[in-house]
């Protein structure tokens, strides 16, 4: 629901505060009156009003003296000037003065309506102007992009340099390592983006469906296509398309897309009206796109078309310096988002954390964190609440020995080095656990 | 949820073929007792020769002391031009969530705008203003849904655009169910 406006009444006459009082009650607003300008200042120092509708003529300080300060104190107040004397040059001197609108008593009631109406309006478009910018600026910053190893510092320098350009751009990386954040980071950054950023995950759609979401389609192109629909690339004019799993794409949607690009222009599916779009296009993929070249699953002029810049994000386990960096950056996001007070990592968690392969990237990292903050014990986070054993692919970790070693090495921790209860969960017995332990050297991490 | 009693107030003079439709109307509305009565007041005393006009503020507040109770929810029904200090004209007020109303027929008639008369346009509109200022006074605010009655009208042509019941939200509001009073 819309936030309600707050109004203040200013007017010396009882009869029209409350008369004024009365109908803007009705209206669903809050509504306060002052008899007097000295008054109506003291409450705006201890109370917000949205709008504040003031006479003119009152004993002590006027209302257009009242406006003056009122604006000097805050410059974005809504102010409307009521009289029952119009003068031409009070109504102008009034809006010099800041003053939003300017009435004379008595105004039909229609009047009042649009009046409070209109200046409801503005009231909200300020706000949303607030708030858009206040978007724009966090989607500059896209804190999400996290990291000051030399690996992640080249990725953001090609990020802004890049996002000046119109090229088309291919981001390659592991599964999690965050190519769509890169592509925000891309988009923010440069001239598209007051306009949409449109991102399409291709992987996820069959080559009809796919081609329907890009091309848009008429009404009854196909069954159940019951209305018009503007495809993605229609949405992203002006702004930036995201594809997503590129590599995923059928050759038949690969000569559609090849065509797209060197046009910008296409028809939408069971139509036959030329559409032009101007759009910037970002593929991401976790595949290696060359090899499929040169293996002739994916088309060369389509590769050589999109791979005008290439970005390359390396894998978490390349850049661990960045893990501390992360690991505090989720801790926050997290503790915030669940009204909690942030809260530390512990040492041997952070260490072993450091040490994890992190197949699944950054995006593993963070529902690591996630998962810690919500199963922990609200003080810290400890090397018991992150999954670490369970979700471990160690590629070093092939034999049955190894494994054994490090299962025995994983439940001693979880345990504390408790022998019997160590014992227990492995189903062997206490002296068995013990020659484990001295054949494969296990010691208490520090 | 059973609420209070209404009396209807007729000072001057109403069809009676209409009161009862009124009557009926409004009982059926909000699922309550309606009386109607005829009230007697010098109205020269609430005239503003200036204006030409009744000022609806001093003649609400003469209603309200003369004929209202805590017990009853009361509205007084007018046939002339109504209005405040602030506005030129009002159809109706009330004090919200109180126990007083009134609402005039004055400014119902097409004559007014240049059109023919038409008393069955004119008796609905008043119907609804009615309805309106009885919804303000068991507490309802001004509704956006485009058919409640409920909703703001500064123009007749408004009061025409809406229907003559209260919403489901508005009947929400005041703890009236569905099977209660109009579906």
């Amino acid at each position: 629901m819309a936030k309600k406006i707050s109004l203040l009444i200013v007017d010396d006459e009882e009869s029209v505060r409350d008369s004024l009082y009365n109908w803007f009650l009705e209206d669903g607003y809050r509504v306060e009156r002052a008899e007097h300008a000295k008054k109506a200042l003291s409450m705006l120092e201890s109370d917000h009003f949205d709008i504040i509708l003031a006479d003119v003529k009152m004993p002590g300080m006027d209302g257009l003296e009242m406006l003056r300060r009122i604006k000097s104190l805050k410059k974005d107040s809504i102010v409307i000037v009521m009289t029952a004397f119009a003068t031409v040059d009070t109504a102008v001197q009034a809006l010099k003065d800041g003053a939003f609108d300017y009435v004379t008593k008595p105004f039909d009631p229609d009047d009042l309506s649009h009046l409070i109406r209109n200046a409801s309006k503005q009231i909200q478009l300020t706000e949303e102007n607030v708030a858009l910018k206040e978007k724009v600026i966090s989607l500059e910053n896209v804190e999400d992009l996290i990291g000051d190893s030399k690996a992640m510092i080249k990725v953001l320098k090609q990020v802004e340099h890049v996002a000046q350009s119109d090229s088309s751009v291919i981001i390659t990386g592991e599964s999690g390592t965050g190519k769509e954040l890169i592509a925000k980071a891309i988009h923010a950054n440069s001239h598209r983006k007051f306009f949409p950023l449109v991102s399409v995950h291709c992987g996820a759609l069959t080559e009809s469906l796919l081609e329907s979401e890009l091309f848009g389609h008429e009404k009854g192109a196909f069954t159940g296509a019951m209305y018009n629909r503007k495809g993605r690339f229609e949405m992203a004019d002006g702004g930036t398309i995201f594809l997503d799993e590129i590599a995923t794409i059928s050759p038949k949607m690969q000569i559609e897309l090849l065509r797209v690009l060197e046009s910008k222009s296409f028809t939408r599916v069971g139509g036959n009206k030329e559409i032009t779009s101007d759009f910037r296009v970002i593929c991401a993929t976790n595949r290696d796109l060359k090899s499929m070249v040169e293996k002739g699953t994916f088309r060369e002029d389509l590769y050589y078309r999109l791979n005008v810049v290439n970005i390359n994000i390396p894998p978490l386990r390349e850049r661990i310096e960045d893990i501390p960096m992360l690991v505090d950056y989720f801790i926050k996001k997290y503790c915030i988002s669940m009204n909690k007070p942030p809260i530390p990592i512990d040492s041997a968690a952070l260490k072993r954390v450091q040490e994890f392969d992190f197949p699944g990237n950054v995006r593993e990292l963070e529902n690591m964190i996630e998962r810690a903050i919500v199963i922990g014990n609200g003080k810290e986070i400890r090397l018991k609440d992150l999954p670490l054993g369970k979700s471990m692919i160690d590629n070093s970790v092939e034999s049955l020995e190894d494994n054994e070693k490090l299962h025995i090495h994983q439940i001693l921790t979880k345990y504390g080095w408790n022998i019997s209860r160590s014992a227990k969960a492995l189903k062997v017995d206490r002296v068995t656990l013990y020659n484990k332990i001295k054949k494969y050297g296990l010691k208490p991490a520090d | 949820m059973q609420l209070q009693p209404i009396t209807l107030i007729s000072f001057g003079y109403f069809e009676q073929n209409f009161l009862g439709e009124l009557v009926a109307e409004v009982s059926l509305e909000f699922s309550s007792p309606v009386k109607i009565i005829t009230g007697h007041l010098d109205l020269s005393n609430f005239h503003d020769p200036t204006r030409r006009q009744y000022n609806g503020n001093d003649l609400l507040k003469k209603v309200d002391s003369m004929f209202s109770s805590d017990k009853v929810k009361t509205l007084g029904l007018f046939s002339v031009d109504l209005y405040i200090p602030i506005l030129t004209y009002i159809f109706g007020q009330a004090y919200l969530e109180g126990r007083t109303g009134i609402a005039s027929l004055y400014r119902f008639g097409n004559e007014r705008y240049g059109m023919e008369k038409d008393d069955e346009i004119q008796h609905a509109r008043l119907k609804k203003e009615v309805i309106h200022e009885l919804g303000h006074m068991f507490g309802l605010i001004h509704c956006h849904i485009s058919s409640c009655v409920m909703r703001s009208s500064t123009y007749v042509e408004d009061i025409d655009q809406k229907g003559l019941n209260l919403c489901f939200n508005c009947r929400s509001k005041m703890g009236i169910s569905r099977t209660q009073g109009r579906s």
